[in-house]
Protein backbone atom coordinates (compact mmCIF):
# COMPACT_ATOMS: atom_id res chain seq x y z
CA UNK A 1 0.00 0.00 0.00
CA UNK A 2 3.04 2.17 0.89
CA UNK A 3 3.91 2.20 -3.21
CA UNK A 4 0.08 3.25 -3.87
CA UNK A 5 0.65 6.36 -1.69
CA UNK A 6 4.01 7.15 -3.44
CA UNK A 7 2.15 7.61 -6.88
CA UNK A 8 -1.55 8.33 -5.71
CA UNK A 9 0.29 11.37 -3.85
CA UNK A 10 2.65 12.04 -6.63
CA UNK A 11 3.21 15.75 -7.09
CA UNK A 12 1.51 16.38 -10.86
CA UNK A 13 4.53 17.16 -12.34
CA UNK A 14 6.88 14.25 -11.60
CA UNK A 15 3.87 11.75 -11.95
CA UNK A 16 3.48 13.03 -15.85
CA UNK A 17 7.66 12.13 -15.54
CA UNK A 18 6.92 8.95 -14.20
CA UNK A 19 4.17 8.16 -16.98
CA UNK A 20 6.69 9.72 -19.55
CA UNK A 21 9.37 6.86 -18.60
CA UNK A 22 6.85 4.27 -18.65
CA UNK A 23 5.21 4.80 -21.99
CA UNK A 24 9.21 5.40 -23.04
CA UNK A 25 10.14 2.25 -21.92
CA UNK A 26 6.88 0.40 -23.08
CA UNK A 27 7.95 2.01 -26.97
CA UNK A 28 11.17 0.68 -26.68
CA UNK A 29 10.39 -2.76 -25.28
CA UNK A 30 8.53 -3.22 -28.71
CA UNK A 31 10.62 -1.24 -31.07
CA UNK A 32 13.56 -3.26 -29.67
CA UNK A 33 11.36 -6.03 -30.57
CA UNK A 34 11.86 -7.71 -26.55
CA UNK A 35 8.30 -8.86 -26.96
CA UNK A 36 8.64 -11.52 -24.61
CA UNK A 37 9.80 -8.69 -21.87
CA UNK A 38 5.96 -6.51 -23.14
CA UNK A 39 3.72 -8.64 -21.22
CA UNK A 40 5.24 -7.81 -18.10
CA UNK A 41 4.07 -4.00 -18.83
CA UNK A 42 0.29 -5.55 -18.07
CA UNK A 43 -1.56 -6.87 -14.90
CA UNK A 44 -2.15 -10.39 -15.01
CA UNK A 45 -6.02 -10.05 -15.30
CA UNK A 46 -5.46 -6.57 -18.20
CA UNK A 47 -7.84 -5.79 -21.05
CA UNK A 48 -5.64 -5.11 -24.08
CA UNK A 49 -7.40 -4.11 -27.29
CA UNK A 50 -6.45 -2.47 -30.48
CA UNK A 51 -9.77 -0.94 -32.04
CA UNK A 52 -10.64 0.48 -35.59
CA UNK A 53 -12.01 4.42 -34.69
CA UNK A 54 -14.89 3.54 -36.60
CA UNK A 55 -15.95 0.81 -33.93
CA UNK A 56 -15.17 2.74 -30.92
CA UNK A 57 -17.28 5.67 -32.00
CA UNK A 58 -20.19 3.63 -32.81
CA UNK A 59 -19.70 1.46 -29.68
CA UNK A 60 -19.21 -1.65 -31.84
CA UNK A 61 -17.73 -4.14 -30.02
CA UNK A 62 -15.01 -5.87 -32.57
CA UNK A 63 -11.69 -5.02 -32.16
CA UNK A 64 -8.61 -6.11 -34.12
CA UNK A 65 -6.69 -7.49 -30.93
CA UNK A 66 -8.94 -8.50 -28.08
CA UNK A 67 -7.03 -9.57 -25.16
CA UNK A 68 -8.99 -10.00 -21.87
CA UNK A 69 -5.05 -11.18 -19.77
CA UNK A 70 -1.82 -11.77 -19.62
CA UNK A 71 -2.37 -15.19 -21.38
CA UNK A 72 -3.94 -13.54 -24.61
CA UNK A 73 -0.67 -11.55 -24.92
CA UNK A 74 1.73 -14.07 -24.10
CA UNK A 75 -0.18 -16.14 -26.98
CA UNK A 76 0.52 -13.23 -29.52
CA UNK A 77 4.07 -13.56 -28.55
CA UNK A 78 4.13 -17.26 -29.22
CA UNK A 79 2.49 -16.40 -32.59
CA UNK A 80 5.19 -13.52 -33.27
CA UNK A 81 7.78 -15.81 -32.58
CA UNK A 82 7.15 -18.71 -33.24
CA UNK A 83 3.13 -19.94 -35.60
CA UNK A 84 3.02 -16.61 -37.79
CA UNK A 85 4.00 -16.23 -41.53
CA UNK A 86 4.77 -13.17 -41.92
CA UNK A 87 7.73 -10.74 -43.70
CA UNK A 88 10.34 -8.59 -41.87
CA UNK A 89 9.75 -5.43 -40.90
CA UNK A 90 10.51 -2.70 -38.46
CA UNK A 91 8.09 -1.34 -36.34
CA UNK A 92 8.55 2.61 -34.50
CA UNK A 93 6.16 4.02 -32.19
CA UNK A 94 6.49 7.39 -31.30
CA UNK A 95 4.12 8.69 -28.21
CA UNK A 96 3.48 11.94 -27.29
CA UNK A 97 0.88 14.08 -25.89
CA UNK A 98 0.70 12.17 -22.44
CA UNK A 99 -2.17 13.29 -20.21
CA UNK A 100 -2.85 11.90 -17.00
CA UNK A 101 -6.53 12.58 -15.91
CA UNK A 102 -6.62 11.62 -12.66
CA UNK A 103 -6.81 8.40 -10.16
CA UNK A 104 -10.24 6.35 -9.87
CA UNK A 105 -10.46 3.27 -7.60
CA UNK A 106 -6.41 3.02 -7.36
CA UNK A 107 -5.92 3.31 -11.34
CA UNK A 108 -4.66 5.82 -12.96
CA UNK A 109 -6.51 7.24 -15.98
CA UNK A 110 -4.22 7.90 -18.95
CA UNK A 111 -4.16 9.11 -22.44
CA UNK A 112 -1.53 9.22 -25.18
CA UNK A 113 -1.43 9.87 -28.72
CA UNK A 114 0.62 7.35 -30.77
CA UNK A 115 2.18 6.77 -34.19
CA UNK A 116 3.49 3.64 -35.70
CA UNK A 117 5.84 3.60 -38.82
CA UNK A 118 6.83 0.26 -40.24
CA UNK A 119 9.63 -0.42 -42.70
CA UNK A 120 9.48 -3.50 -44.99
CA UNK A 121 12.55 -4.65 -46.91
CA UNK A 122 11.98 -3.56 -50.03
CA UNK A 123 9.61 -0.36 -48.85
CA UNK A 124 9.84 3.23 -47.97
CA UNK A 125 8.87 3.80 -44.18
CA UNK A 126 5.42 4.80 -44.14
CA UNK A 127 2.82 5.75 -41.24
CA UNK A 128 1.47 2.62 -40.62
CA UNK A 129 -0.80 2.70 -37.36
CA UNK A 130 -2.11 6.01 -35.75
CA UNK A 131 -4.74 6.69 -33.03
CA UNK A 132 -4.52 7.40 -29.26
CA UNK A 133 -4.24 5.04 -25.94
CA UNK A 134 -6.66 4.83 -23.38
CA UNK A 135 -4.70 3.71 -20.66
CA UNK A 136 -5.78 2.30 -17.13
CA UNK A 137 -2.66 2.03 -14.81
CA UNK A 138 -2.57 0.03 -11.78
CA UNK A 139 -0.02 0.48 -9.09
CA UNK A 140 2.08 -3.29 -8.55
CA UNK A 141 5.06 -4.42 -7.13
CA UNK A 142 5.93 -0.57 -6.98
CA UNK A 143 5.82 0.21 -10.28
CA UNK A 144 2.68 1.47 -12.85
CA UNK A 145 1.07 -1.41 -14.83
CA UNK A 146 -1.26 -1.71 -17.62
CA UNK A 147 -4.94 -2.97 -16.62
CA UNK A 148 -6.25 -1.65 -19.18
CA UNK A 149 -4.93 -0.39 -22.95
CA UNK A 150 -7.05 0.50 -25.51
CA UNK A 151 -5.19 1.17 -28.56
CA UNK A 152 -7.98 3.47 -30.87
CA UNK A 153 -6.93 3.83 -34.40
CA UNK A 154 -7.78 6.59 -36.78
CA UNK A 155 -5.82 4.72 -40.22
CA UNK A 156 -8.64 2.29 -40.63
CA UNK A 157 -7.36 0.87 -43.57
CA UNK A 158 -4.79 -1.68 -42.64
CA UNK A 159 -1.97 -1.90 -44.76
CA UNK A 160 -1.90 -5.54 -45.27
CA UNK A 161 -0.97 -7.27 -41.22
CA UNK A 162 -0.57 -5.44 -37.99
CA UNK A 163 1.12 -8.39 -36.15
CA UNK A 164 3.21 -6.69 -33.76
CA UNK A 165 1.88 -4.61 -30.78
CA UNK A 166 1.33 -1.03 -30.49
CA UNK B 1 4.72 -15.01 -74.29
CA UNK B 2 6.01 -11.83 -73.77
CA UNK B 3 2.15 -9.99 -74.28
CA UNK B 4 0.41 -12.10 -76.01
CA UNK B 5 -2.46 -13.13 -73.89
CA UNK B 6 -3.38 -16.99 -74.35
CA UNK B 7 -4.56 -19.19 -71.65
CA UNK B 8 -1.70 -22.54 -71.73
CA UNK B 9 -2.85 -25.36 -73.68
CA UNK B 10 -3.09 -27.58 -70.24
CA UNK B 11 -6.04 -25.47 -69.33
CA UNK B 12 -7.77 -24.65 -65.78
CA UNK B 13 -4.83 -26.69 -64.48
CA UNK B 14 -2.40 -24.37 -65.51
CA UNK B 15 -3.15 -20.28 -64.25
CA UNK B 16 -0.95 -18.37 -66.10
CA UNK B 17 0.25 -14.99 -64.37
CA UNK B 18 -0.69 -12.61 -66.48
CA UNK B 19 -3.94 -12.31 -65.10
CA UNK B 20 -2.67 -11.01 -61.54
CA UNK B 21 -1.10 -8.10 -63.52
CA UNK B 22 -2.44 -7.22 -66.92
CA UNK B 23 -3.73 -3.91 -66.75
CA UNK B 24 -6.10 -4.11 -70.11
CA UNK B 25 -6.90 -7.94 -67.91
CA UNK B 26 -8.29 -5.83 -65.15
CA UNK B 27 -9.83 -3.59 -66.91
CA UNK B 28 -12.10 -6.22 -68.52
CA UNK B 29 -12.57 -7.68 -65.20
CA UNK B 30 -14.62 -4.67 -64.16
CA UNK B 31 -16.57 -4.68 -67.29
CA UNK B 32 -17.17 -7.92 -67.38
CA UNK B 33 -17.41 -9.66 -64.09
CA UNK B 34 -18.26 -6.16 -61.62
CA UNK B 35 -20.30 -4.56 -63.63
CA UNK B 36 -21.78 -7.37 -65.54
CA UNK B 37 -24.42 -10.16 -64.79
CA UNK B 38 -23.23 -10.69 -61.49
CA UNK B 39 -24.50 -10.17 -57.62
CA UNK B 40 -22.10 -7.79 -56.01
CA UNK B 41 -22.77 -7.99 -51.77
CA UNK B 42 -23.00 -4.49 -50.67
CA UNK B 43 -24.03 -4.66 -47.49
CA UNK B 44 -26.20 -6.19 -44.29
CA UNK B 45 -29.51 -4.83 -44.07
CA UNK B 46 -29.12 -4.76 -39.86
CA UNK B 47 -26.41 -1.93 -41.02
CA UNK B 48 -29.27 0.44 -42.86
CA UNK B 49 -32.22 -0.25 -40.61
CA UNK B 50 -34.03 2.68 -40.21
CA UNK B 51 -35.24 4.82 -42.96
CA UNK B 52 -32.52 7.03 -44.56
CA UNK B 53 -29.38 4.70 -43.46
CA UNK B 54 -27.05 4.53 -45.43
CA UNK B 55 -23.45 3.07 -46.21
CA UNK B 56 -20.73 3.84 -48.78
CA UNK B 57 -19.09 0.80 -50.19
CA UNK B 58 -17.55 -0.12 -53.80
CA UNK B 59 -18.11 -2.98 -56.56
CA UNK B 60 -15.13 -3.68 -57.82
CA UNK B 61 -13.40 -0.09 -57.71
CA UNK B 62 -16.79 1.77 -58.49
CA UNK B 63 -18.10 3.71 -56.07
CA UNK B 64 -22.12 2.66 -54.26
CA UNK B 65 -24.41 3.75 -51.72
CA UNK B 66 -26.81 1.59 -50.53
CA UNK B 67 -29.80 3.32 -48.71
CA UNK B 68 -33.43 2.72 -47.30
CA UNK B 69 -35.97 4.51 -48.56
CA UNK B 70 -38.91 5.52 -46.73
CA UNK B 71 -40.87 2.52 -47.65
CA UNK B 72 -38.60 0.59 -46.08
CA UNK B 73 -36.75 -0.58 -49.66
CA UNK B 74 -33.49 -0.88 -50.13
CA UNK B 75 -31.92 1.16 -53.22
CA UNK B 76 -28.36 1.33 -54.74
CA UNK B 77 -26.85 3.38 -56.62
CA UNK B 78 -23.70 4.80 -57.89
CA UNK B 79 -21.83 6.70 -56.04
CA UNK B 80 -21.34 9.75 -58.57
CA UNK B 81 -23.38 12.65 -58.81
CA UNK B 82 -25.61 12.90 -61.95
CA UNK B 83 -23.91 16.19 -63.18
CA UNK B 84 -20.20 16.40 -62.72
CA UNK B 85 -19.28 13.37 -61.35
CA UNK B 86 -18.84 14.12 -57.87
CA UNK B 87 -18.65 11.33 -55.24
CA UNK B 88 -21.39 13.09 -53.03
CA UNK B 89 -21.25 10.65 -50.12
CA UNK B 90 -17.94 10.52 -48.32
CA UNK B 91 -19.38 9.33 -44.84
CA UNK B 92 -19.26 5.30 -44.31
CA UNK B 93 -22.24 5.21 -42.56
CA UNK B 94 -25.27 7.62 -41.62
CA UNK B 95 -28.31 8.48 -42.24
CA UNK B 96 -29.90 11.04 -44.56
CA UNK B 97 -33.09 12.11 -45.81
CA UNK B 98 -31.60 13.13 -48.81
CA UNK B 99 -28.67 13.24 -50.47
CA UNK B 100 -27.01 16.87 -51.58
CA UNK B 101 -24.10 16.84 -53.90
CA UNK B 102 -21.93 19.53 -52.04
CA UNK B 103 -20.41 21.02 -55.43
CA UNK B 104 -23.60 22.41 -57.14
CA UNK B 105 -26.31 21.29 -54.63
CA UNK B 106 -27.79 19.03 -57.02
CA UNK B 107 -30.36 16.82 -54.57
CA UNK B 108 -31.61 13.41 -54.86
CA UNK B 109 -34.37 11.51 -52.82
CA UNK B 110 -33.63 8.40 -51.12
CA UNK B 111 -34.53 6.24 -54.32
CA UNK B 112 -31.94 8.72 -56.23
CA UNK B 113 -34.14 10.45 -57.95
CA UNK B 114 -32.74 14.11 -58.36
CA UNK B 115 -35.55 15.97 -57.00
CA UNK B 116 -33.86 19.60 -57.01
CA UNK B 117 -31.10 21.41 -59.25
CA UNK B 118 -30.59 25.11 -57.90
CA UNK B 119 -31.44 27.77 -59.72
CA UNK B 120 -32.75 25.46 -62.95
CA UNK B 121 -34.59 28.88 -64.29
CA UNK B 122 -31.53 31.03 -63.99
CA UNK B 123 -31.89 34.52 -61.98
CA UNK B 124 -33.64 37.68 -62.99
CA UNK B 125 -34.53 35.32 -66.14
CA UNK B 126 -30.99 35.30 -66.98
CA UNK B 127 -29.21 31.61 -67.40
CA UNK B 128 -30.51 28.57 -66.17
CA UNK B 129 -31.65 25.58 -67.68
CA UNK B 130 -32.85 25.22 -70.91
CA UNK B 131 -36.39 25.22 -70.92
CA UNK B 132 -36.38 21.29 -71.76
CA UNK B 133 -34.07 20.16 -68.91
CA UNK B 134 -36.08 17.76 -67.22
CA UNK B 135 -35.24 16.34 -64.15
CA UNK B 136 -36.29 13.04 -64.65
CA UNK B 137 -33.58 12.56 -66.84
CA UNK B 138 -30.36 13.14 -63.94
CA UNK B 139 -31.56 10.64 -61.70
CA UNK B 140 -28.79 8.77 -60.21
CA UNK B 141 -27.64 5.62 -61.93
CA UNK B 142 -29.60 2.92 -60.04
CA UNK B 143 -28.51 -0.51 -59.59
CA UNK B 144 -30.80 -3.73 -59.53
CA UNK B 145 -31.20 -4.87 -55.91
CA UNK B 146 -32.06 -8.48 -54.05
CA UNK B 147 -31.89 -9.51 -50.78
CA UNK B 148 -32.25 -12.75 -48.82
CA UNK B 149 -32.50 -13.56 -45.30
CA UNK B 150 -30.48 -10.05 -44.19
CA UNK B 151 -27.93 -9.89 -46.76
CA UNK B 152 -28.59 -7.13 -49.51
CA UNK B 153 -27.06 -7.50 -53.32
CA UNK B 154 -26.46 -5.39 -56.05
CA UNK B 155 -25.64 -5.87 -59.82
CA UNK B 156 -24.87 -3.16 -62.49
CA UNK B 157 -26.62 -5.09 -64.87
CA UNK B 158 -30.14 -5.09 -66.62
CA UNK B 159 -31.15 -8.19 -66.92
CA UNK B 160 -29.61 -11.29 -64.69
CA UNK B 161 -31.02 -14.57 -62.72
CA UNK B 162 -32.84 -13.99 -59.72
CA UNK B 163 -30.31 -14.36 -56.35
CA UNK B 164 -31.26 -17.41 -55.38
CA UNK B 165 -30.77 -19.12 -59.25
CA UNK B 166 -27.77 -17.48 -59.28
CA UNK B 167 -26.85 -19.11 -55.52
CA UNK B 168 -28.18 -22.64 -57.00
CA UNK B 169 -29.15 -25.02 -54.40
CA UNK B 170 -26.46 -26.26 -52.79
CA UNK B 171 -25.02 -23.12 -52.00
CA UNK B 172 -28.39 -21.38 -50.86
CA UNK B 173 -28.66 -24.40 -48.58
CA UNK B 174 -25.66 -23.53 -47.21
CA UNK B 175 -26.45 -19.38 -47.76
CA UNK B 176 -29.56 -20.44 -45.76
CA UNK B 177 -27.54 -22.41 -42.79
CA UNK B 178 -26.11 -18.70 -41.25
CA UNK B 179 -28.52 -16.40 -43.20
CA UNK B 180 -31.65 -18.89 -41.99
CA UNK B 181 -33.66 -15.19 -41.23
CA UNK B 182 -32.95 -14.63 -37.55
CA UNK B 183 -32.12 -10.73 -37.08
CA UNK B 184 -28.39 -10.15 -37.86
CA UNK B 185 -26.49 -7.59 -35.22
CA UNK B 186 -22.89 -6.18 -36.50
CA UNK B 187 -20.24 -6.37 -34.12
CA UNK B 188 -17.94 -4.27 -35.76
CA UNK B 189 -15.59 -3.85 -39.14
CA UNK B 190 -12.08 -4.51 -40.09
CA UNK B 191 -10.44 -3.01 -43.23
CA UNK B 192 -6.96 -4.27 -45.02
CA UNK B 193 -5.64 -2.69 -48.01
CA UNK B 194 -3.55 -6.10 -49.47
CA UNK B 195 -1.40 -5.49 -51.58
CA UNK B 196 -2.12 -8.44 -54.40
CA UNK B 197 -4.47 -9.02 -57.32
CA UNK B 198 -8.24 -9.75 -55.82
CA UNK B 199 -8.47 -12.93 -57.32
CA UNK B 200 -5.81 -14.58 -55.04
CA UNK B 201 -8.44 -13.80 -52.16
CA UNK B 202 -10.58 -15.91 -53.60
CA UNK B 203 -7.93 -18.77 -54.69
CA UNK B 204 -6.84 -18.23 -50.75
CA UNK B 205 -10.10 -19.61 -49.50
CA UNK B 206 -10.92 -22.22 -52.04
CA UNK B 207 -7.78 -23.16 -51.58
CA UNK B 208 -7.39 -26.05 -48.76
CA UNK B 209 -4.60 -27.47 -49.77
CA UNK B 210 -2.24 -24.55 -48.37
CA UNK B 211 -4.76 -23.83 -45.44
CA UNK B 212 -3.53 -27.41 -44.37
CA UNK B 213 0.12 -26.92 -44.18
CA UNK B 214 0.55 -22.68 -43.78
CA UNK B 215 -1.84 -22.04 -40.75
CA UNK B 216 -0.26 -23.40 -37.44
CA UNK B 217 -2.99 -22.19 -35.33
CA UNK B 218 -5.82 -24.12 -37.96
CA UNK B 219 -3.83 -27.37 -37.95
CA UNK B 220 -2.33 -27.80 -34.50
CA UNK B 221 -5.99 -26.88 -32.97
CA UNK B 222 -8.05 -29.11 -35.27
CA UNK B 223 -9.70 -26.06 -36.70
CA UNK B 224 -9.29 -26.92 -39.96
CA UNK B 225 -7.00 -29.81 -41.72
CA UNK B 226 -7.83 -32.05 -44.90
CA UNK B 227 -7.42 -35.31 -42.41
CA UNK B 228 -10.47 -34.30 -40.69
CA UNK B 229 -13.54 -35.30 -42.44
CA UNK B 230 -14.45 -32.55 -45.13
CA UNK B 231 -16.50 -32.02 -48.32
CA UNK B 232 -16.37 -29.13 -50.85
CA UNK B 233 -19.39 -28.39 -52.89
CA UNK B 234 -19.22 -26.39 -56.01
CA UNK B 235 -21.72 -24.63 -58.23
CA UNK B 236 -22.71 -25.92 -61.67
CA UNK B 237 -21.00 -22.73 -63.32
CA UNK B 238 -17.97 -23.37 -61.25
CA UNK B 239 -18.10 -19.70 -59.78
CA UNK B 240 -18.94 -20.64 -56.43
CA UNK B 241 -17.62 -22.90 -53.50
CA UNK B 242 -18.40 -23.97 -50.16
CA UNK B 243 -15.45 -25.58 -48.14
CA UNK B 244 -17.30 -27.65 -45.01
CA UNK B 245 -15.60 -29.50 -42.38
CA UNK B 246 -15.60 -31.01 -38.75
CA UNK B 247 -13.01 -29.98 -36.29
CA UNK B 248 -10.69 -32.78 -35.73
CA UNK B 249 -8.20 -33.30 -32.98
CA UNK B 250 -4.39 -32.00 -31.83
CA UNK B 251 -2.99 -35.29 -32.46
CA UNK B 252 -0.31 -36.76 -34.54
CA UNK B 253 -1.60 -39.61 -37.26
CA UNK B 254 -0.03 -41.03 -40.07
CA UNK B 255 -2.64 -39.13 -42.16
CA UNK B 256 -1.59 -35.98 -40.73
CA UNK B 257 2.72 -36.68 -40.83
CA UNK B 258 3.80 -34.49 -43.44
CA UNK B 259 2.01 -30.90 -42.44
CA UNK B 260 4.86 -29.32 -40.64
CA UNK B 261 2.36 -26.94 -38.88
CA UNK B 262 0.73 -29.27 -36.55
CA UNK B 263 2.19 -29.45 -32.99
CA UNK B 264 1.30 -31.23 -30.37
CA UNK B 265 1.92 -29.06 -27.52
CA UNK B 266 0.82 -25.74 -28.90
CA UNK B 267 -1.33 -24.62 -25.87
CA UNK B 268 -3.10 -21.17 -25.44
CA UNK B 269 -1.93 -19.51 -22.35
CA UNK B 270 -5.59 -18.81 -21.65
CA UNK B 271 -7.31 -21.40 -23.18
CA UNK B 272 -10.81 -19.19 -23.23
CA UNK B 273 -10.03 -17.49 -26.40
CA UNK B 274 -11.00 -20.40 -27.86
CA UNK B 275 -13.76 -22.55 -26.45
CA UNK B 276 -16.18 -23.00 -29.15
CA UNK B 277 -19.40 -24.17 -28.45
CA UNK B 278 -21.82 -26.15 -31.60
CA UNK B 279 -24.16 -23.89 -32.94
CA UNK B 280 -25.40 -24.78 -36.84
CA UNK B 281 -25.94 -28.33 -37.85
CA UNK B 282 -23.51 -30.77 -39.07
CA UNK B 283 -19.96 -28.92 -39.88
CA UNK B 284 -17.88 -26.40 -37.74
CA UNK B 285 -16.80 -24.86 -40.89
CA UNK B 286 -18.43 -23.51 -43.66
CA UNK B 287 -16.18 -21.17 -45.95
CA UNK B 288 -18.62 -19.96 -48.86
CA UNK B 289 -16.70 -17.94 -51.76
CA UNK B 290 -19.47 -16.20 -53.43
CA UNK B 291 -18.52 -14.90 -57.00
CA UNK B 292 -17.29 -12.24 -57.56
CA UNK B 293 -16.79 -10.09 -54.27
CA UNK B 294 -17.83 -12.00 -50.90
CA UNK B 295 -16.52 -14.75 -48.54
CA UNK B 296 -19.07 -15.87 -46.11
CA UNK B 297 -16.85 -17.11 -43.10
CA UNK B 298 -18.06 -19.02 -40.17
CA UNK B 299 -15.50 -20.80 -38.42
CA UNK B 300 -16.82 -22.37 -35.12
CA UNK B 301 -18.60 -19.55 -33.64
CA UNK B 302 -17.25 -16.59 -35.53
CA UNK B 303 -18.90 -14.98 -38.37
CA UNK B 304 -17.82 -12.67 -40.90
CA UNK B 305 -18.57 -11.49 -44.31
CA UNK B 306 -15.62 -10.88 -46.28
CA UNK B 307 -16.06 -8.09 -48.98
CA UNK B 308 -13.51 -8.09 -51.88
CA UNK B 309 -13.08 -4.14 -53.79
CA UNK B 310 -10.50 -3.89 -56.21
CA UNK B 311 -7.70 -1.02 -56.16
CA UNK B 312 -5.82 -1.83 -59.32
CA UNK B 313 -4.63 -5.08 -60.50
CA UNK B 314 -2.13 -5.52 -57.78
CA UNK B 315 -4.06 -4.25 -54.71
CA UNK B 316 -7.72 -5.12 -52.89
CA UNK B 317 -9.39 -3.60 -49.70
CA UNK B 318 -10.73 -6.23 -47.93
CA UNK B 319 -13.56 -4.92 -45.49
CA UNK B 320 -14.70 -7.37 -42.81
CA UNK B 321 -17.93 -7.16 -41.10
CA UNK B 322 -18.59 -9.34 -38.47
CA UNK B 323 -22.16 -10.36 -36.97
CA UNK B 324 -24.02 -12.16 -34.87
CA UNK B 325 -27.86 -13.01 -34.28
CA UNK B 326 -30.23 -10.78 -32.18
CA UNK B 327 -30.95 -13.89 -30.42
CA UNK B 328 -27.48 -14.25 -28.66
CA UNK B 329 -26.78 -13.83 -25.06
CA UNK B 330 -23.76 -12.24 -23.86
CA UNK B 331 -21.64 -15.63 -23.38
CA UNK B 332 -22.18 -16.19 -27.02
CA UNK B 333 -21.54 -12.45 -28.34
CA UNK B 334 -18.17 -12.69 -25.54
CA UNK B 335 -17.38 -16.15 -27.62
CA UNK B 336 -17.66 -14.23 -31.72
CA UNK B 337 -15.62 -11.62 -30.31
CA UNK B 338 -12.77 -13.76 -28.97
CA UNK B 339 -12.88 -15.98 -31.68
CA UNK B 340 -12.40 -12.80 -33.78
CA UNK B 341 -8.85 -12.68 -32.69
CA UNK B 342 -8.02 -15.62 -35.24
CA UNK B 343 -9.90 -13.49 -37.88
CA UNK B 344 -8.84 -9.90 -39.82
CA UNK B 345 -5.52 -7.84 -40.28
CA UNK B 346 -4.13 -9.88 -37.08
CA UNK B 347 -6.24 -12.97 -36.91
CA UNK B 348 -3.98 -15.69 -35.66
CA UNK B 349 -4.84 -17.52 -38.83
CA UNK B 350 -5.87 -14.95 -41.57
CA UNK B 351 -2.71 -12.62 -41.11
CA UNK B 352 -0.65 -15.56 -42.85
CA UNK B 353 -2.91 -15.48 -45.28
CA UNK B 354 -2.74 -11.69 -46.39
CA UNK B 355 1.11 -11.93 -45.93
CA UNK B 356 1.49 -15.00 -48.34
CA UNK B 357 -1.00 -13.19 -50.80
CA UNK B 358 1.74 -10.21 -50.99
CA UNK B 359 4.60 -12.66 -51.37
CA UNK B 360 2.40 -14.31 -54.34
CA UNK B 361 1.56 -10.91 -55.91
CA UNK B 362 5.56 -10.35 -55.30
CA UNK B 363 6.33 -13.33 -57.35
CA UNK B 364 3.51 -13.75 -60.60
CA UNK B 365 3.42 -9.87 -60.84
CA UNK B 366 7.11 -9.67 -62.55
CA UNK B 367 6.33 -12.71 -64.59
CA UNK B 368 3.68 -12.25 -66.65
CA UNK B 369 4.73 -15.19 -69.10
CA UNK B 370 4.83 -18.00 -66.63
CA UNK B 371 2.18 -20.26 -65.02
CA UNK B 372 1.07 -21.62 -62.04
CA UNK B 373 0.20 -25.37 -61.55
CA UNK B 374 -2.96 -26.75 -59.88
CA UNK B 375 -2.99 -30.09 -59.98
CA UNK B 376 -3.84 -31.69 -56.51
CA UNK B 377 -6.54 -33.82 -56.77
CA UNK B 378 -6.75 -33.90 -60.44
CA UNK B 379 -7.33 -31.73 -63.62
CA UNK B 380 -10.77 -30.53 -63.88
CA UNK B 381 -13.47 -30.42 -61.29
CA UNK B 382 -16.69 -32.10 -60.17
CA UNK B 383 -19.81 -30.24 -58.22
CA UNK B 384 -18.91 -32.06 -54.89
CA UNK B 385 -16.14 -33.96 -53.54
CA UNK B 386 -16.11 -35.77 -50.23
CA UNK B 387 -12.63 -34.55 -49.16
CA UNK B 388 -10.34 -31.84 -49.48
CA UNK B 389 -7.38 -32.87 -50.91
CA UNK B 390 -7.93 -30.93 -53.92
CA UNK B 391 -7.13 -27.65 -55.68
CA UNK B 392 -10.53 -28.48 -58.07
CA UNK B 393 -12.53 -25.53 -56.82
CA UNK B 394 -10.27 -22.74 -58.17
CA UNK B 395 -9.67 -24.98 -61.03
CA UNK B 396 -13.39 -24.61 -60.99
CA UNK B 397 -13.50 -20.73 -60.60
CA UNK B 398 -10.99 -20.43 -63.54
CA UNK B 399 -13.44 -21.99 -65.79
CA UNK B 400 -16.41 -19.83 -65.28
CA UNK B 401 -13.61 -16.96 -65.19
CA UNK B 402 -12.54 -17.97 -68.65
CA UNK B 403 -15.82 -18.32 -69.99
CA UNK B 404 -16.70 -14.67 -68.66
CA UNK B 405 -13.55 -13.47 -69.94
CA UNK B 406 -13.34 -15.18 -73.06
CA UNK B 407 -9.40 -16.19 -72.32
Amino acid sequence: MGADKRFTRMDPRELRLELEALYADYAACLDEERFEEWPDFFTERCLYKIVPRENFERGLPLATWWCESKGYLLDRVTAIRKTAVYAPRYVRRMVSGIRALGWKDDLLEARTSYAAFETLADGETRVFNVGSSRDQLAVEDGRLRFQERICVFDSLLVPNSLIFPL
Amino acid sequence: MGTRREWPAEGTCRIPYWIYSDPEIYAREQERIFRGPSWNYVALEAEIPKPGDFKRTFIGEKPVVVVRDRDGGINAVENRCAHRGVQFCQQHLGNATEFMCPYHQWTYDLKGDLIRAPLRRGVKNQGGMPADFDLKEHNLRKLKVACRHGVVFASFADELEPLEAYLGPAMLALFDRVFDGRGLTVLGYSRQLIPANWKLMFENIKDSYHATLLHVFLVSFGLYRVDNPSRIAIDSTGRHCAAMSWRGEQKRTADNAEMKSLIENLKLHDPTMLEPVREFEQYTLVMMTLWPNLIVQQQSNTLAMRQIATRGAGAFELAWTFFGYQTDDEAMTRRRLRQANLMGPSGFVSMDDSEVMKFAQQGVAPYPGAAGVMEMGGRDWRQEESHAVTESPIRAFYDYYRNVMEL
